[in-house]
């Protein structure tokens, strides 16, 4: 890393602000758990969570999102050592399996709200509509954020800014990853019981 | 000299000024230290304690900022002067520990009498309680008596002496049911029951009001509370008996929004009455 | 297709009563002056090059003051009005409806707390942080640019809702079900939404630039236990808007979904919980208090030790203080609501741990006093405002403690003894500590001093008209006045008291009158008055060591500090020759200003439901972003040689 990154005060003080960015990103979703925790049994009537949830497609979703994971570590991997084709080809593949992430996701809140159980419904849906909805919404960013890296990779070559642009996107990917596996947990698996 | 003369004056005015309020605070007209219920005295008995306690450290406070400020001015030649002078673990020792000493005892008292002044505890009496139910619409106050079967707005009565458990409720935004010189106050909010029990020794006309904002006719929201005799708490109640009947429906016109101050008493057949006002959150349709 | 375009904007959205006009047509008046003044001194290539392209720390500072000092007498203008209705409305209606005083009431707490007070925050920490530890600017000078826009355009709709539409009318945190969509159909509770939530996240961002800037960024030999305790302070703050923060914008969000998109999170049916709105919102809203506060705090562990010509006393027990302080004010927000009907063990652990508060920061007061024990005071204005914050402060302490206490609180929650507390702590401890502050600060960020004369003016009659302002509240509290009355009956006998709290109100109108003459006279005055040495205070940290105002370099050399008071060290030694090195600086961009307009039409859109807008404006903002991050030329280099011409042109003694 040291031959990419000459100016090691901006690249460590990016990242560390990162960090610190990506905790203040933590309290938001904490505080939509604390939301779901305590809104998911209010269900007005309407369906209950054993109802709504399909643990096949949570599965599928998962598995997308993990795997996408692994393939963005593998492009900073070839990032680390200036091999921008492999590089690009890593990202394209994170990209296409954060899209089917995504649409996943989009058909699965489509479905709900065609059946009737939108998030007017409830405040149980209310609850599961925004607190899933935002982590779809931080993945449709991260989403732009790999077609932008991957321009300015493709024009510019690994310089030391698009390899710290790279490990801040990592750094995120992997957060979005670690938030899914809580929501994974605490809404759908004890959800669906 | 004119330097001190001046901390001098600013000192007598001062102390001036304080005695005055306190002098004020013991006059009747400021009701919570004045109360006429048994729960408000206990609360007033508590802000006393606690104000006395701080004293300790708030005493030393202002004296040492009179003292500093006299004693180590620039013009006062004579003062010691220890530019690096830093730290003390003495003093450090003193002004950490003594505010927890403090801290601790009334966190202790606290506990105490939380748990002693909880809204929701009955209050120990030989006579039977009173219980009145309690709806804040949108911008007065509807009392429910589901053991007597009257209901009244904006004014309500009830016996010295007898504990009685308010049960509230609201129809409405959030509001605040609070009578100062009886003491406590809760939340009143839709779709949840809070309690509040209360007691009074004397007779007399009590203000109560709303303290939480609740729309446009908020600072309408206020209500009598008269504690009567118990014979002419009964008379009230025979009164309240031959009027007009309250109904769920009746119920629905004096929820609109308005600004009415018009005291009124009506007879309640449905003693469900209040359930029902709570229902209309829990169900869907319920509002309509 | 005209709601299409229009959305919920109407020509009724601009019909207001006459108060409201005539505010508008002073705003109006007010703007149209400044725009010809600039037109005619031909200042608009100033404005533009200077100020609104700047990502210097110095100069966002002076715009966050420059926006606070607006806010600060538009918010006394709302208090103003207050206080006149409220000496009338014995028994009468008063000369404001009722919805019109809700809306100043909520509009003069928001401008309050979010302008004035968080501005007076950031403008401290951009103005004296990066001196303070030896630095030349901010971790990221971008992201402080763009914090200071979406403040800007905060206090912009604020100021926007008097002329178009109507302000939120449910206070300064907007409680549901009320400020749902059901009790608070209008605009008014967006305007405050979006008015908050941009600001809020421009403060996010702050608090994440300091953090980082004060844990990276010092000179070399300022380890963290020789900052100056202001910079502690700083830290402290810092950590708490990084923690607390996210929860305002998750609450104001979700308030949001359910106004627009009719979600149930706070509504009182479909199973909604106000109640969970009320504890976020808190959860947010102590920490929020303690940002105001400690800053301020900090700012008098400089003021005192320079005006006792002595050492602080007792610096590990101040810096254990601020941890303390920073730590339990995350576990207290329960105290906001002991009335709403938790159990009595959920309301004394809230209760006791509010009370352990007051013990680190009893600790600071005694700590203040015993620095300038066996030191030689003089009391320029700066200090004059610590004395006057030592009596009130503790008095709105005290009261404090009398409010954690859940039976005590059963009779004073909501009261105007609630808002006397408040006041005490928020003007005795944030605005007097700001004043205090700027009267330490102007010369060296303006190179010349404050007239003394009014300044100590200025400071009397705050103090005379606080006084008078708010002790009657007190009483009014404890005679059981509830907050928010825009009338109440002639038979409560308030009425005097009431009075003398709007005589108060007068008297700090005339004390900001004087403060404002004090700085047009220092202005007129500023060629003899100039501060030549950089030092006029005979100081003991850093920033003291460069020339008034400072090069926009900062330090010529960064320096290397030893102890702590590195200054005070430094300038009983001698001098060494400076050797200069190339530096690189960040370049001017307007890219922070427009992310800051687009964001302004992001919340426009929300509020008037202009949802051709909406995408507009999010396309705007992420192409900005995107042009922004993808630009690597945003520094420049100045040469050693051009660094020594400019530090021989200001003869400093760096």
């Amino acid at each position: 890393m040291e031959h990419i990154v000459k100016d090691h005060e901006l690249y460590r003080k990016t990242v560390f602000g990162f960090w610190v960015y990506l905790m203040t990103d933590s309290i938001l979703f904490s505080v939509l758990f604390v939301c779901y925790i305590l809104l998911h049994t209010s269900n007005f009537g309407g369906p209950t969570t054993h109802e709504l949830y399909s643990l096949r497609l949570v599965f599928a979703e998962t598995m997308v999102l993990l795997t996408s994971s692994f393939t963005i570590g593998i492009a900073r991997l070839y990032a680390s050592r200036q091999l921008v084709r492999q590089t690009l080809i890593w990202l394209g593949i994170t990209f296409l399996l954060g899209l089917s992430f995504v649409v996943m996701e989009g058909t699965e809140f489509t479905q709900l709200v065609l059946e009737g159980n939108s998030w007017k419904r409830s405040a149980f849906l209310s609850s599961y509509f925004t607190l899933v909805g935002t982590h779809g919404i931080h993945v449709s960013f991260g989403l732009i954020w790999i077609i932008f890296t991957f321009v300015l990779l493709a024009k510019r070559g690994m310089n030391e800014h698009n390899f710290r642009r790279l490990t801040t996107l990592g750094i995120f990917w992997h957060f979005l990853d670690l938030v899914w596996i809580f929501l994974f947990s605490i809404v759908y698996l004890m959800g669906a019981k | 000299m004119q330097r001190k003369i001046q901390i001098i004056y600013v000192a007598l005015i001062s102390m001036g000024l304080l005695l005055a309020t306190v002098a004020f605070f013991w006059s009747t007209r400021v009701q919570i230290i004045h109360p006429s219920g048994m729960i408000a005295e206990k609360e007033r008995d508590l802000l006393v304690f606690a104000t006395l306690l701080m004293m300790v450290v708030v005493i030393p406070v202002f004296v040492l900022t009179f003292v500093f400020t006299w004693k180590y001015h620039v013009q006062n030649k004579n003062s010691k002067y220890l530019p690096n002078w830093d730290h003390s673990v003495s003093l450090e020792a003193l002004w950490w520990g003594i505010p927890l000493i403090i801290v601790a005892v009334l966190s202790v008292v606290t506990w105490d009498q939380t748990h002693k002044l909880d809204p929701y505890k009955p209050i120990a009496s030989n006579k039977e309680p009173l219980t009145i139910q309690v709806v804040a619409l949108q911008w007065r106050w509807l009392f429910l008596y589901p053991q007597q079967g009257v209901a009244s707005i904006n004014l309500f009565q009830f016996p010295k002496d007898r504990p009685v458990k308010f049960e509230i409720t609201a129809d409405s935004p959030m509001n605040s049911f609070w009578i100062p010189e009886l003491g406590g106050q809760i939340y009143a909010m839709p779709k949840m029951q809070t309690e509040l029990h209360t007691i009074s020794d004397r007779v007399g006309k009590y203000r109560g009001s709303s303290a939480n904002i609740s729309g446009k006719g908020f600072a309408d929201m206020v209500f009598v509370a008269e504690v009567v005799e118990e014979e002419d708490f009964d008379r009230w109640i025979q009164s309240a008996k031959q009027a007009e009947v309250l109904d769920f429906a009746g119920y629905r016109a004096l929820a609109r929004p308005t600004e009415d101050r018009e005291e009124k008493l009506f007879r309640l057949d449905d003693l469900k009455l209040f359930d029902q006002v709570i229902n209309q959150y829990l169900v869907p349709g319920g509002r309509l | 297709m005209k709601e299409f375009i229009f959305g919920r904007l109407t020509l009724d959205a601009f019909k207001h009563d006459m108060i409201e006009y005539g505010a508008g047509v002073s705003m109006g008046l007010v703007a149209i002056l400044v725009i010809y003044l600039l037109t005619v001194k031909k200042k608009w290539g100033w404005l533009w090059h200077e100020w609104i392209t700047t990502v210097d720390a110095k100069k966002i500072g002076v715009m966050y003051i420059v926006v606070l000092l607006i806010m600060l007498i538009k918010g006394l203008i709302d208090a103003l009005m207050m206080r006149a209705q409220q000496a009338i409305a014995s028994g009468n209606q008063g000369y404001l409806g009722s919805e019109h005083f809700q809306q100043i009431f909520s509009a003069h707490g928001t401008t309050m707390i979010f302008f004035v007070g968080m501005g007076a925050v950031f403008a401290l920490f951009n103005l004296v942080v990066p001196l303070q530890i030896g630095a030349r600017d901010v971790a990221f000078p971008f992201l402080n640019a763009v914090s200071f826009w979406l403040f800007a355009m905060g206090a912009l709709f604020l100021n926007l809702s008097l002329v178009m539409g109507n302000f939120g009318g449910a206070g300064w945190l907007s409680y549901p079900p009320l400020s749902g969509i059901e009790y608070s159909p209008g605009v008014g509770i967006d305007y405050w939404n979006w008015t908050v939530q941009i600001a809020g996240v421009g403060s996010l961002f702050s608090g994440i630039n300091f953090f980082v800037t004060i844990l990276r960024m010092r000179c070399p030999g300022m380890t963290l236990m020789r900052m100056p305790v202001f910079v502690w302070a700083c830290l402290g703050t810092a950590v708490l808007i990084i923690f607390a923060f996210p929860i305002l914008t998750m609450s104001l969000a979700l308030l949001t979904l359910d106004r627009i998109m009719g979600m149930h999170f706070f509504t009182s049916d479909f199973g909604g919980n106000p109640m969970l709105y009320v504890n976020l919102i808190w959860a947010w809203g102590h920490p929020e208090v303690y940002i105001l506060v400690l800053p301020v705090f900090g700012v008098y562990s400089e003021i005192i030790p320079t005006f006792s010509k002595k050492r602080l006393f007792g610096y590990h027990s101040m810096v254990w203080a601020i941890i303390a302080i920073a730590f339990l004010s995350f576990i207290v927000w329960l105290h906001h609501f002991f009335t709403m009907g938790a159990s009595p063990g959920i309301n004394s652990f809230f209760s006791i741990m509010t009370m352990a508060i007051a013990i680190p920061t009893g600790v600071k007061i005694f700590n203040w006093l015993f620095t300038q024990c066996r030191g030689r005071l003089t009391f320029a204005t700066p200090m004059l405002w610590f004395l006057a914050f030592i009596l009130i402060f503790t008095i709105g302490g005290l009261t404090g403690v009398l409010l954690s206490i859940p039976p005590v609180d059963f009779q004073v929650h909501n009261s105007l003894f609630l808002i006397a507390h408040f006041h005490s702590v928020i003007i005795g401890g944030v605005l007097f500590g700001f004043f205090s502050a700027f009267a330490y600060w102007f010369p060296k960020v303006t190179g010349f001093m404050l007239n003394e004369k009014l300044g100590k003016w200025a400071f009397w009659l705050w103090f005379v008209g606080f006084m008078l302002a708010f002790m009657p509240l007190y009483a009014l509290g404890l005679m059981g006045a509830t907050r928010r009355l825009d009338h109440y009956a002639a038979d409560t006998g308030w009425q005097p008291f009431f009075i003398i709290a709007a005589i108060g109100g007068l008297v700090i109108a005339a004390a900001i009158g004087c403060q404002v003459l004090q700085f047009i006279v220092s202005i007129k005055q500023r060629k003899s008055n100039r501060d030549l040495t950089g030092d006029p205070w005979d100081g003991r940290t850093l920033e003291w060591s460069i020339s008034s105002p400072p090069p926009f370099y900062n330090f010529a050399v960064t320096p290397t500090v030893e102890e702590r008071d590195a200054w005070w060290e430094m300038k009983h030694k001698p001098k060494e020759k400076p050797v200069y090195k190339d530096i690189h600086l960040p370049k001017n961009t307007s890219m922070g200003f427009w992310i800051g307009v687009a964001g302004f039409f992001f919340a426009f859109s929300l509020i008037w439901s202009l949802y051709w807008l909406l995408p507009l404006s999010i396309i705007a903002i992420v192409t900005l972003a995107i042009i922004r991050l993808s630009d690597e030329e945003v520094e420049y280099t100045l040469k050693a040689e051009e660094i020594e011409k400019l530090e021989a042109q200001h003869g400093t003694h760096s």
